[in-house]
């Protein structure tokens, strides 16, 4: 069955819903990801993330299952529909590099692309060469690569398939931060230059804050919450809140500049937003984070202190965080933030839900 | 020294050993195959029943095939009714034997072979639109390709040496079943220890060679 014969319906997401048991573990998730952007599948080992991602591949086959994307139908088991993996027009990106030993890089990544139909094609073997920069790599067998390398061949690998979805199982875990930070740029210019939708799995907030667009949380083989990062990460009810290292993604257009005490003017929610050490060209999308322990509260607008970054922003909800710790959840023009301070603070400053006060943002990170 | 009768029991041999190689590596990669990926209870039973020639003695083979293949037996029966005669004292009857007789040294190589591949090749293939039969040869093939010089030379070393099945079902017809490890039956019978010394120390010099290539070769580590 070519892809064109392939049952089709509406939609141009990926509408997915799978259950599968196995002794000591159950994958009872339906979710609905965007069919553009990297959607992130988070949770702890044993959520069954990667299982998940499995069965999105057709590597795990869960029964009464229905897999939607954009538009084709691999999965539906209710009409006997079920495309085997090689017939699915998907890219896969294993934790382990996975290169052939056999074969060079450049007969790697040959392997794949010829079996695509040229029709199908839509990324050239140079596009994917050069986006993951392995020119110099192409004539080498695998064993003589490094682990960034195999990664970002098996990368460039999966991208020459012209694939329609692009699954990564964790493809950072098993490098060392230094191999991390080599990739994940890569993983940025796959995000902007290809019109792939990406589903991403991974434990890793950092990762998650620095790619996703959408995310998934799982526990124990369910879906926690589901939904775009900005609105997933400061829930109070969920576990990401409540972090040691919590944070809320800003993504921001760079909005100015002052030269003289080197700091970059971000439009957030309307509102200024300082920073420091970012070179980049007016007009440029950023994402930035802030850390819940990096804002403090404020009942009225000083100008007497040394933080930069002053907001007007309104209390939704308040959650304890940890003995003496309160988690805030404050809304500044229709964006979320956190703040988390002291239980004393909270108690003492009255503050509660739909009250107006003052965020003051100790720092704010770039994160791409 | 040697004779004409010795250089066609090697000559047969070496051909007996060549064809019961060829079909074991065909008949034994499915079997290999599916004993290295199934899950199911049967992969036990089939397992012990391809180890069974490493220890039954080659005389049990022998019989069983004698009596199966013989003019009363059901293969027997089968292949008179397909006009092919009776196998045992032919060719093909002593084929059929080596297959049985070499059948573990064939099959435990390559299942090991692809038992080391894993899963995690044939998945990647998968996810490069490989199906099942290409992931085969394209993948498991030359992954496995070690696996498959030492099932090929230990199929033909072992072929080269059965005695004891040869003489249950193939006799001692010169040419046509005389092999070699008969012949030096043969030769001590008749007291020509000098002939039976050349052709034992051929088979002693053959063997030896046969695994010192095998054992370096392990040794030097595989590419």
């Amino acid at each position: 069955m070519s892809p064109a014969a392939a049952v089709r319906v509406s939609g141009s997401g990926i509408e997915a819903r799978f259950r599968l048991a196995w002794s000591g573990f159950a994958l009872d998730a339906a979710l609905q990801l965007p069919g553009r952007g990297v959607s992130a599948l988070f949770g702890h080992s044993g959520s069954g993330k990667t299982t998940l991602l499995r069965c999105l591949a057709g590597l795990e086959r869960a029964t009464d299952g229905y897999l939607a994307v954009r538009g084709e139908v691999w999965q539906d088991d209710v009409r006997g529909v079920y495309v085997p993996t090689h017939r699915r027009p998907l890219g896969y990106v294993f934790q382990e590099a996975s290169l052939f030993p056999h074969l060079s890089v450049r007969r790697n990544l040959e392997f794949g692309l010829k079996r695509v139909a040229a029709a199908e094609r839509r990324v050239s073997l140079d596009h994917a060469i050069a986006l993951l920069g392995i020119e110099p790599l192409l004539e080498r067998m695998p064993e003589r690569l490094s682990g960034g390398e195999r990664q970002r061949v098996a990368i460039a690998r999966a991208l020459a398939t012209s694939p329609r979805l692009l699954l990564m199982d964790e493809p950072l875990a098993a490098l060392d931060a230094q191999r991390k930070a080599e990739i994940l740029p890569y993983l940025e210019r796959l995000h902007g230059e290809l019109d792939i939708p990406v589903v991403y799995v991974s434990h890793a907030p950092e990762e998650v804050a620095r790619l996703a667009d959408h995310v998934v949380l799982l526990r124990d083989g369910r879906v926690l919450a589901s939904g775009a990062i900005d609105e997933v990460m400061p829930r109070l009810d969920l576990p990401f809140a409540h972090d040691e290292e919590a944070f809320v993604v800003v993504d921001a257009q760079v909005a100015g500049r002052d030269e003289r005490f080197a700091l970059t003017r971000l439009e957030f929610a309307g509102l200024p937003l300082w920073i420091t050490g970012l070179d980049a060209p007016l007009g440029a999308q950023v994402r930035a984070r802030v850390l819940a322990r990096d804002v403090s509260l404020a009942l009225a607008e000083r100008h007497d202190s040394s933080i930069l970054n002053v907001l007007p922003a309104r209390v939704v909800s308040l959650d304890d965080a940890s003995p003496g710790r309160t988690l805030v959840r404050l809304d500044v023009a229709g964006r979320a933030l956190l703040a988390r301070i002291t239980t004393r603070s909270a108690v003492q400053m009255g503050i509660a839900p739909g009250m107006d006060l003052f965020a003051q943002v100790k720092g704010v990170a770039l994160l791409r | 020294m040697t004779n004409a009768a010795d250089f066609a029991a090697i000559r047969l041999t070496l051909e007996l050993a060549a064809v019961t190689t060829a079909i074991l590596l065909v008949v034994g990669t499915p079997v290999a195959w599916w004993l290295a990926r199934t899950r199911s209870r049967m992969k036990g039973v089939i397992g012990a029943v391809v180890a069974l020639p490493l220890v039954l003695p080659p005389s049990v083979i022998g019989f069983y095939l004698l009596v199966t293949m013989g003019p009363q037996g059901p293969v027997g029966q089968l292949t008179q009714a397909l006009g092919l005669g009776v196998l045992p004292f032919t060719f093909a009857g002593l084929v059929v034997g080596s297959v049985f007789y070499s059948l573990p040294f064939v099959v435990q190589p390559l299942q090991q072979a692809f038992e080391a591949i894993g899963e995690r090749p044939l998945e990647v293939a998968a996810t490069l639109r490989a199906g099942a039969l290409d992931t085969f040869f394209t993948v498991v093939l030359p992954l496995a390709c070690p696996g498959f010089v030492t099932a090929a030379v230990l199929g033909f070393a072992h072929t080269v040496g059965e005695f004891g099945v040869v003489l249950m079902i193939g006799g001692n017809i010169p040419e046509k079943t005389r092999v070699v490890s008969v012949q030096i039956y043969d030769h001590v019978e008749a007291l020509e220890y000098a002939q039976a010394h050349w052709l034992s120390a051929g088979m002693v010099a053959f063997s030896f060679l046969v695994l010192l290539l095998l054992y370096s070769r392990k040794r030097g580590g595989v590419r």
